[in-house]
């Protein structure tokens, strides 16, 4: 590594106008990159780091300015740059790589095309062999049978090679730097692991300077030489990646390392170190199947893609395509008091055989016997009326999402009360509401607000007093903390911990970490494809799988040194 | 290409069965005697009687919808009153002056709403941007047969640069031999530069009235779909990979955005054709809108009818175009086969 | 479902937070009104409008109806504020008085299809199956027509009435409200907080009434002020044709036609300040509808 840095980011302030006045959303920040080091910037949302990317490439919105400091490339100062001569710059000296990469690409032009433009616009190539080198591009990121793909759409990709084809696009001029912006959210955990082995292995192998922005400490480590860790706009802490674990100084480094999911560690480990917590108190499943889920299949029609008139020419000797198998005849039990993982990556069949469960949804075939009752006949539609409702609860995804916009926090707790048990006064009522908020966690003064004025990790909260309103026999928890930062994420995990032990639950706990499932599940049950690939001991599961495929979800989820 | 093309014609069979269906039940099934409507306000009750039994309307329902699907198929839409001719003679005669006239005016908008909507987006928050939404905003408000009027008043009688609001071509100039029936473009294939300045004079004023109303709509979609292209997740890769700004705003923005802008023109023709049928009556422009208008006031109800039936045929099949052009932009929208 | 009374519901809440939360939108309101003045500038007109509607006849100079052979074709005047007519009518008077007809017709076509419509889209939307196909079917259909033609074709087969500018004027703009109230039904059905509200015991009719119904209402009431200023127009352009209200009654597109004739003579009085009325009313919708807009939905601004 040389001495000078390629980027250098002294002192940098960025302001952005908003209607409450201007807000400063980077502050004061100085970070250097040296030539082929790759540098993690990680930070919860908020943390400002995904502007400090931004403002190094200059692609600051309307409202977003530089309101001091500076950053210079190559010793060439960025800031004050004008327009055209920065423009030259990004895609042939610096490039940058966004998550979300199916939006990221034109939607209407061939990705083919696309690279061709970056290539043409910075003059590396003469019209004719443009092709010849766009093709080149596709091949470098391992895309198979690159000619073909040149003339695809990003629509007719998959979200992995939507990113191979954004780095493509990204390398095509072979510039000195990449900044990729949280470039592996969104994907499926094996797909994330071959993107970024594909980030790493090329910027090495070109002696190319990367930038990772995240928010996965665990990634941060896995790819990194440096690590800077910022905070509210603000950086905490820069260190070497190997010391950043092994030594964390900074008070937040130190608590967003511990609530990073990690082998080997326990639930109450995630918490920062001397919080108050009591051991969790380990309730002894019975032996007794709360819930019997036996030869369960859901199917769906194949999407006739084909024409009318097509399918009206070829009416007579169309052979009829077998319907897709969503959920593919699987079986498993779960006791009074366990708690359940459902692992697997999207598409797998996890959230449809939850949706069945929940009785949300019909199955094809199969049986659900719930406390002893088949509930896999009632159908979906009326099951809201059944007695059993109150007993099978849900906790969703997106707190956000799962909360009536136009619903105060004790409206929505009070919801399943009001519809199914049995009418009480309204301070009775508010009183019950109170004790749940306090149950939760959730301060009682908070109830009377909508959901926009509670953050993330309140929101959560409501959600998961609403499921537990009524003391439901089994929870199922559909990736309850996938929206969350890893902060907050520690304190709910523990919270549904704390819950389980005192209101003696089942959870079905829906999830495609293994690493998080693991912390509070006794069996994990892995899936793909729509079946029951491995089962088991959490512990065996983890630390000895048979299963080829869980093998690979295990190595590809990345975690900081233990 | 054939294929999409037949797979899309059978698709707009529910939207005909649907305008056929709907234009039989306005006549039959609503209130009031239809035989009479048919006959005018001035026929006895001998001729009113002769007439139900002519056109069958002493049978049953379904029967009587069965002769009109006949009569329809071959183009029979009955004879006006007014002009004693058969409806169809009638409408073939009048259509090429109101697509002309309708056509001239969506072209003026589009020239002047695209660039308008773009450069408001691409310079958001500056005068051009709120000239473009005042633009927008008033364009919709102003009823069209009023800024018709307006521009009479201002353009013929105070500055007497336009020609008499009175029809197609002053009464000096003869009409070009037909070929297209537009006006503008036969003088043109004949050469005769004089009769095009004289047709041009003319549809002008009219051309405008329709062009400031349909460009509100089209100024405003062009604008909000640029601003969501422009803020959209691509053109920051394209940003962060130097592209050029022409390239930007052209290639990856624009194409995107002409999208909606595509769609949104079903609905401005929807307005056009009906204000079509005001500005004809403003500027006694001889469409089939005027048509329809004088039928309506002389109470000859075959005329009105089969305008609507005309109309909407010609609807369909302008949002046959759209779809075909839009099918043609989006890749996502092909058959994938 | 489980017996629970829905009196407890609003039990359920006291009304002092209720009160809370209008504050909470109404400052909210006071706010966008404040940082865009052509809002509150568009309601003031709104106001002038709905006063003339209401008393305009009662206040007006003089009688819109009676003729004055000795006073027609006069220029604007301070006797006659907007000039006199063919008749030797005040059009000033007229244009007053017209107010109250013009926005009845508006105000009930757009609250009839506002009501038909929104929850036949809310249906179509939440059961999907044979409802969705129906309304979709009727939509479809309407949307066949140019919208002005059919309205036309309809008045001139229901017969020459204002009650059938109501109803023709509220079968065009049907196809939008259904649509409207579908997608954003649709949009919602599966979100997170619609299938809560299938957990917590809800029945699907409870669900569509009291989950979705109030989520949408406010782009409804957007789109509602959006179409009371094409309802007029359309209205409007139906008399203006001949079709609907008859002379002599007061009325804007009447008005104008009378005047249309005049125009080519230089008596532009005639036909301008109808004309005007006519559009500052619907400017002042559709300015209304933006502003409407922007407090619902501040990323929805066009």
């Amino acid at each position: 590594m040389t001495a000078v840095p390629l980027l250098e980011i002294t002192n940098l302030t960025v302001e952005f106008t908003t209607r409450r006045g201007i807000v400063k959303a980077v502050k004061q920040v100085d970070i250097s990159v040296a030539k082929g080091e790759t540098v993690g910037i990680v930070g919860e949302s908020g943390s400002g780091k995904s502007v400090t990317s931004f403002a190094v490439m200059r692609i600051l919105d309307r409202a977003g300015r530089v309101a001091e400091g500076s950053i210079s490339f190559s010793g060439f100062d960025l800031t004050n740059a004008p327009e055209f001569a920065v423009r030259d710059l990004r895609g042939r000296e610096m490039s940058m790589i966004f998550q979300n990469p199916r939006a990221a690409l034109n939607p209407i032009r061939k990705v083919g095309r696309q690279i061709e433009d970056v290539l043409r616009q910075h003059a590396r190539t003469g019209s004719g062999d443009a092709r010849t080198r766009a093709i080149e591009a596709l091949a470098n990121v391992r895309i198979n049978r690159p000619e073909d793909r040149y003339d695809a759409y990003p629509f007719e990709l998959s979200g992995g090679m939507c990113q191979r084809v954004v780095i493509a696009l990204a390398l095509a001029c072979r510039p000195e730097l990449l900044i990729a912006d949280e470039p592996t959210t969104g994907l499926d955990v094996t797909t994330q692991k071959a993107v970024m082995d594909l980030i790493v292995d090329l910027t090495r192998e070109r002696g190319m300077s990367t930038v990772l922005i995240t928010h996965d400490l665990g990634l941060a480590a896995a790819y990194c030489d440096k690590v800077v860790v910022m905070e509210k706009g603000e950086v905490v802490e820069t260190a070497a990646a190997r010391d950043i674990f092994a030594r964390p100084s900074h008070a937040y480094t130190r608590k967003l390392m511990r609530a990073t999911p990690r082998p080997g560690i326990a639930l109450r480990d995630l918490l920062p170190e001397g919080a108050p917590v009591a051991a969790i108190k380990q309730p002894a499943a019975s032996d007794a199947a709360l819930l019997s889920v036996k030869g369960l299949v859901k199917e769906y029609p194949r999407v006739h893609t084909r024409s009318l008139i097509s399918r009206y020419l070829r009416k007579g000797n169309e052979t009829a395509s077998a319907p897709f198998r969503a959920v593919d005849g699987i079986s498993f039990d779960i006791r009074r008091g366990e708690s359940v993982g459902l692992v697997g990556e999207s598409g797998c069949g996890k959230s449809t055989t939850s949706m069945m469960v929940m009785r949300l949804l019909d199955p094809t075939s199969g049986s659900i016997i719930f406390n002893g009752q088949e509930i896999g006949e009632l159908p979906a539609r009326t099951f809201a009326g059944n007695s059993l409702r109150s007993k099978i609860q849900m906790v969703f995804q997106d707190p956000t999402e799962s909360l009536n916009p136009r619903f105060t926090a004790v409206r929505a707790i009070s919801d399943p009360i009001l519809r199914l048990d049995k009418p009480m006064a309204a301070d009775a009522l508010r009183a019950r509401c109170e004790d749940l908020a306090r149950v939760v966690g959730l301060p009682p003064d908070l109830l009377d607000r909508f959901p926009h004025q509670l953050s993330g990790g309140q929101k959560a909260r409501v959600g998961i007093a609403r499921a537990i309103a009524l003391n439901p026999d089994l929870v199922i928890l559909d990736e309850p903390t996938a929206a969350l930062d890893v902060s907050v994420q520690a304190v709910v995990l523990n919270l549904l911990a704390d819950l389980k032990a005192t209101l003696g639950m089942s959870y079905l706990f829906v999830s495609h970490d293994l690493h998080v499932v693991g912390l509070l599940c006794d069996r994990v049950i892995v899936m793909q494809n729509g079946q029951i690939v491995e089962e088991g001991i959490t512990k065996q599961v983890l630390e000895a799988p048979t299963a080829d495929y869980t093998r690979a979800l295990i190595s590809a989820i990345p975690h900081p040194p233990v | 290409m054939m294929k999409l093309l037949l797979d899309r014609l059978l698709t707009t069979i529910p939207a005909l069965i649907g305008v056929v269906v709907a234009s039989f039940l306005l006549t039959r099934v609503l209130p009031g005697d239809t035989a009479a409507y048919f006959a005018g306000p001035a026929a006895t009750p001998q001729a009113i009687e002769q007439l139900r039994q002519q056109l069958g309307l002493d049978r049953p329902l379904p029967e009587q919808f069965g002769h009109y699907v006949v009569d329809l198929a071959k183009g029979d839409l009955g004879k006006s009153l007014t002009t004693g001719q058969p409806v169809l003679s009638d409408i073939k005669a009048r259509l090429p002056a109101s697509a002309e006239l309708t056509l001239f005016g969506l072209i003026l908008a589009l020239l002047i709403a695209v660039p308008l909507g773009i450069a408001a987006a691409v310079r958001q928050g500056t005068v051009v941007d709120h000239a473009c939404r005042a633009i927008a905003t008033a364009g919709v408000s102003l009823p069209v047969f009023f800024t018709g009027l307006l521009l009479i008043y201002v353009f013929y009688y105070i500055l007497q640069w336009s020609p008499a609001p009175l029809g197609r071509l002053d009464v000096f100039t003869s009409a070009p031999r037909g070929v297209t029936g537009f006006y503008l473009i036969d003088s043109l294939i004949a050469g005769d530069g004089e009769t095009f300045r004289a047709s041009f004079s003319q549809i002008l004023l009219p051309g405008i009235t329709l062009a400031i109303f349909s460009l509100a709509p089209i100024a405003r979609i062009t604008r909000a779909s640029m601003l969501s292209a422009l803020s959209s997740d691509f053109i920051r890769t394209a940003r962060a990979a130097g592209l050029g700004a022409r390239t930007i705003i052209v290639t990856y923005a624009f194409r995107n955005a002409m999208l909606p802008v595509i769609t949104t023109l079903g609905m401005v023709f929807s307005f056009l054709l009906g204000a079509n049928v005001l500005v004809e009556k403003v500027f006694a422009w001889p469409g089939i809108g005027s048509y329809a208008v004088e039928a309506l006031i002389a109470s000859d109800f075959a005329p009105v009818q089969g305008f609507v039936l005309t109309m909407a045929i010609l609807y369909i099949v302008l949002n046959l175009l759209i779809d075909l052009t839009y099918r043609v932009i989006d890749p996502r929208m092909r058959n994938a086969s | 479902m489980t017996a629970a009374p829905a009196r407890t519901d609003a039990a359920a809440l006291p009304t002092a937070k209720r009160q809370t939360a209008l504050m909470a939108t109404l400052s909210h309101a006071r706010h966008v009104i404040g940082e865009n003045p052509v809002t509150g500038f568009s309601f003031g007109l709104l106001a002038i409008l709905l006063l003339c509607a209401l008393i305009g006849p009662s206040i007006v100079p003089h009688d819109p109806l009676s003729s004055d052979t000795a006073a027609t074709l006069q220029a604007p005047s301070a006797r006659h504020l907007f000039g006199t007519d063919q008749l030797g009518r005040d059009i000033f008077s007229r244009v007053i008085v017209a107010t109250r007809l013009d926005m009845a017709i508006a105000i009930f076509s757009v609250t009839l299809v506002f009501v038909v419509g929104g929850l036949s889209g809310i249906a179509a939307g939440f059961f999907g199956g044979w409802a969705d196909r129906i309304v979709g079917r009727i939509g479809d259909t309407i949307m066949a027509f140019p919208l002005f033609v059919l309205a036309m074709g309809i008045v001139a087969a229901l017969g020459n009435t204002v009650t059938n500018i109501v109803i023709a004027t509220a079968i065009i703009n049907f196809p939008l409200y259904a649509r409207l109230a579908r997608t954003e039904t649709i949009i919602r059905r599966d979100v997170g907080y619609v299938m809560a509200a299938r957990l917590t015991g809800n029945s699907d009719l409870r669900i569509a009434l009291t989950t979705i119904m109030p989520n949408i209402l406010p782009l409804m009431m957007v789109q509602m002020s959006l179409t009371m200023g094409y309802a007029i127009l359309n209205a409007a352009g139906l008399s203006f044709i001949g079709l609907g209200v008859r002379p002599p009654t007061p009325e804007w597109g009447i008005m104008v036609a009378e005047g249309a004739g005049s125009i080519i003579s230089g008596e532009w009085w005639i036909a301008l300040f109808p004309g005007l009325a006519l559009m500052l009313a619907v400017f002042c919708f559709n300015l209304i509808g933006d502003g409407l807009r922007d407090i619902v939905d501040p990323q929805r601004r066009t």
